[in-house]
């Protein structure tokens, strides 16, 4: 298998896009990564995208797109593993470009979530539909029953919960890019309008319309792209239970450790390691539970650590450096190539003020449903 | 929302709590070919009583449109007497009253309605017993 | 002989004060407390209807029965609150409790008295030898326009009962029904609340019906009033049957039992019935009982019924009705009340 690496980003803000479609954001996106790549053609095309259909009445959006970044004619499919759709795009184009059938793969993940008619009804079709949406349950809901434990059997406080989406709002300050880039208090999370007991308003990532697009290429020739490479040292993806009554422990999402086993595996590295990760923060309580399945963290500990500092800069690891989906913003399936597009910032030391001194080894963590599904990407500076 | 003939598949399950044991002891409620425990594929049908213990739930205050009629509400995850493990709505309880670790009983209510012509979807939810 | 095997009544846990209604339009409370006799009535949970409330009703009365639901031949449900127009609520109903596919269901409707037709049927069936079982069921969730008379007393519950020919707790005795064409209360297609001829529905409808009945079953069984322990009438408010029962000579002792109007309100085609399951859950074993109750439109059902040895077994099994009444109740205001009966246009 050959070797990957990132050789172009593009990204588009994250936010209540108004004036683009579907078709819009996902082509500014592309079209900034093939520009930052130096390139005008692809082999191959990969879209990553939970809902075109329920959100814009649009389906085959690989097909769309292709046509949208004058590329028809190159294979193109679409990726849809729920909220994991971006990531799962990536990881097909890293075996894609690592098998060898293609040389320059363009994966992008977009969502326009701003169009839906009911987008609370559109993320619950991430759970099980017949089981769980059908008995009233929301994604935030789930998220909710998974902190009501948590916070009863670790004696997590509201307080300490708190802390998640506050240091990610910090955090986003500096990105550009992000939807809320505003710092946000304790006061303001609790006094926020309730969603899904014990969360308000603030524990929620937001509906984000938005798009981000990758180049891939073989490690081998990407500098003929790139000053600054950065390589895919290992991939790992798992799935778990469709439903989260389920799950064996409510505290616990075993996707996302074994997606972790397995990419630590492949890149020969372990937690300590990792200098950073971007992991799905959808609600505060998703933070802590994959800082602990990441291993950066005992399991019942990582609420009270990031609570005290160990998550942000200066910290063990910093997490969510981008200000995470919470602050940055959350457009579904472009959420998990974003992610890598803010790993490859950070080591290519063009992070400006947010930039995490030495950055050499990063991780990407993202997930579809209540852990239905999980992948992680290791990402080397050269 | 469901409509005619996908509503009506689930009737059994969701109108008389008809499940799969498995002979690794695992019981699904939606229908199976084989159990994630231990992939085997030998079960018996049975009849869930619908007494169980809520294992964890919340109040949801933002609901998707075909539940607005009974915003706020609460959903539980409850393990039933027999060791199934299913999502339910809580209903005629005073929040206050729903606690995990709390018993509950299922009883047969009405979820929604498709608009003011489509069907109407039947199913269970859970009462906290006092 | 045949009778009933087994018996269930339900009622929502919500409930709305007269004097809420009474403050809402400006009326007086204690004068309408007063002339209706009631001071509450029951109101369904918004995931509630009248086939939800005759599932938990018919559970009940299988749960006391103690039989296998399979063996139940035919199954009739009468309400004027059937949550579809066109679309059984029996089936629903059968697929809930797990009896049929081999069934024979029906829905009734008769205004205030579909619930004691869907016995008389039930009963029927089981004395003429063509099945072992079968389900009457009175169920509403009874609409009033807001600000119409009505409104106080509409009210939410239902009975069922199941008849069988062996292990009854109460025989029956003797039936009798009177029907005229009494336009005295209707509701037309697509409308949502029901009209009424005021006090038209009184002496020529609601007591025409409901002495002729109650007189002629007697006669036929040769019993006395003296001769039952209770009886229940329709109970559209808590006078009407007073009244019938001290016309018949029937005293306020006997009628007590049977008055849920008091705390249920008037459930339609699940009155009368739920009246009679309250004095079931206290009959003894050899005391008769009198059920009659009234349809608008109008005619009555009137039953005789006595108690055997077997029904001290079953009484317990299930909740008694008035406990449902009394206890573990939530009361709405008038705004929650709207809301819930969705008397109130929403958006979706």
């Amino acid at each position: 298998m050959r070797e990957v690496a990132i050789v172009g980003i593009g990204l588009t803000k994250f936010g209540e896009l108004w004036d683009q479609n579907v078709r819009d954001i996902f082509a500014e996106a592309a079209l900034k990564a093939m520009e930052d790549a130096k390139i005008n053609k692809i082999d191959s095309l990969y879209v990553g995208a939970m809902s075109g259909g329920l959100y814009n009445y649009q389906e085959h959006l690989a097909s769309v797109m292709a046509d949208y970044i004058g590329q028809v004619g190159v294979p193109a499919a679409r990726v849809e593993s729920a909220c994991s759709s971006g990531s799962q795009a990536v990881r097909m184009g890293y075996y894609e470009i690592a098998s060898g059938a293609s040389d320059i793969v363009l994966v992008g993940g977009v969502e326009k979530m701003w169009d839906a008619d009911d987008g609370t009804f559109v993320l619950a079709t991430a759970a099980d539909q017949e089981y769980e949406a059908y008995n009233g349950v929301t994604f935030p809901g789930l998220y909710a029953m998974m902190a009501q434990v948590y916070m009863q059997r670790y004696g997590l406080t509201r307080e300490e919960l708190a802390a998640v989406p506050i240091k990610n709002h910090k955090h986003a300050v500096h990105n550009p890019y992000a939807q809320y880039p505003f710092e946000i208090t304790l006061k303001d999370v609790l006094k926020a309008t309730k969603v899904a007991d014990p969360f308000g308003l603030l524990d929620c990532s937001p509906i984000t319309d938005g798009a981000a697009a990758i180049i891939l290429a073989p490690l081998e020739i990407a500098h003929k792209f790139t000053d600054k490479p950065i390589k895919i040292k290992g991939v790992g993806a798992a799935t778990g239970p469709i439903a989260l009554h389920d799950h064996k422990d409510l505290t616990r999402i075993d996707a996302v450790r074994l997606s972790a086993e397995r990419a630590y595996k492949a890149a020969g590295v372990t937690p300590k390691d990792i200098q950073f990760a971007e992991v799905h923060d959808c609600f505060s309580i998703a933070e802590i539970i994959v800082a602990e399945e990441l291993g950066f963290f005992e399991y019942g500990t990582a609420g009270k650590a990031i609570a005290n500092g160990e998550a942000t800069y200066g910290g063990k690891v910093v997490i969510n450096p981008s200000g995470g989906l919470k602050a940055k913003g959350h457009p579904v399936g472009a959420t998990g190539v974003a992610q890598l597009i803010e790993a490859t910032l950070q080591l290519q030391g063009r992070a400006g003020k947010r930039q995490i001194e030495g950055a050499r080894l990063g991780l990407t963590q993202n997930m579809g449903g209540s852990g239905g599904s999980s992948v992680v990407h290791i990402l080397e500076a050269l | 929302m469901a409509n005619s003939q996908r509503y009506t598949r689930e009737i059994p399950h969701r109108f008389r709590l008809e499940a799969q044991k498995f002979d690794d002891g695992f019981i699904s409620l939606p229908n199976r070919y084989i159990s994630p425990i231990s992939g085997t594929r030998n079960f018996e049908k049975i009849n869930l009583s619908g007494k169980g213990t809520i294992l964890s739930f919340t109040i949801v205050h933002t609901p998707s449109d075909q539940f607005k009629l009974v915003n706020p509400y609460a959903v539980a995850i409850i393990e039933t007497e027999e060791g199934a493990r299913l999502t339910a709505m809580i209903t005629d309880t005073a929040f206050e009253d729903i606690k995990i670790g709390a018993k509950v009983e299922l009883i047969f209510r009405k979820m929604m309605q498709e608009g003011l012509s489509g069907i109407i979807n039947y199913g269970y939810k859970a009462i906290v017993c006092k | 002989m045949v009778g009933i095997v087994g018996y269930g009544s339900y009622v929502p846990r919500y409930s709305i004060k007269i004097s809420t209604i009474a403050d809402q339009w400006g009326d007086d409370a204690s004068s309408i407390e007063n002339g209706l006799l009631l001071t509450e009535k029951t109101v369904p949970g918004r995931d509630e209807d009248s086939l939800t409330i005759a599932v938990q009703a018919a559970k009940y009365a299988v749960q006391r029965a103690q039989i296998d639901p399979q063996k139940i031949g035919a199954v009739y449900i009468g309400s004027e609150s059937h949550p579809y127009v066109v679309k059984p609520s029996g089936t629903i109903l059968v697929d809930a409790l797990g009896i049929g596919p081999n069934v024979h269901t029906a829905d009734f409707e008769f205004a205030c008295k579909a619930g004691s037709e869907a016995m008389f049927v039930a009963y029927s069936h089981v004395k003429s030898g063509n099945m072992e079982y079968a389900m009457g069921i009175g169920a509403d969730t009874s609409q009033g326009a807001p600000g119409d008379a009505l409104e106080f007393a509409a009210s939410a519950g239902g009975s069922a009962f199941i008849f069988g020919a062996e292990n009854v707790i109460a025989n029956v005795i003797e039936t009798h029904s009177f029907a005229t064409d009494t336009a005295d209360f209707w509701r037309r297609e697509a409308q949502m609340y029901p009209r009424h001829g005021g006090r038209f529905t009184g002496d020529p409808a609601y007591f025409k019906h409901v002495l002729n009945a109650t007189r002629i079953v007697m006669e036929k069984a040769n019993l006395k009033a003296s001769d039952f322990a209770h009886a229940v009438f329709h109970m559209p408010n808590g006078r009407f049957p007073r009244k019938a029962g001290k016309i018949m000579g029937f005293t306020p002792e006997q009628m007590q039992q049977g008055l849920v109007v008091s705390l249920m309100g008037n459930t339609y085609s699940g009155s009368s019935i739920t009246g009679f399951s309250a004095i079931l859950d206290v009959l003894k074993p050899g005391e008769k009982a009198l059920l009659v109750s009234f349809g608008s439109g109008a005619g009555s059902d009137a039953f005789i019924f006595e108690a055997t040895d077997k029904i001290v077994d079953v009484q317990n099994k299930a909740p008694h009705i008035w406990e449902q009444l009394k206890n573990n109740r939530m009361y709405l205001t008038y705004g929650q009340y709207v809301a819930y009966r969705k008397k109130i246009q929403f958006n979706y």
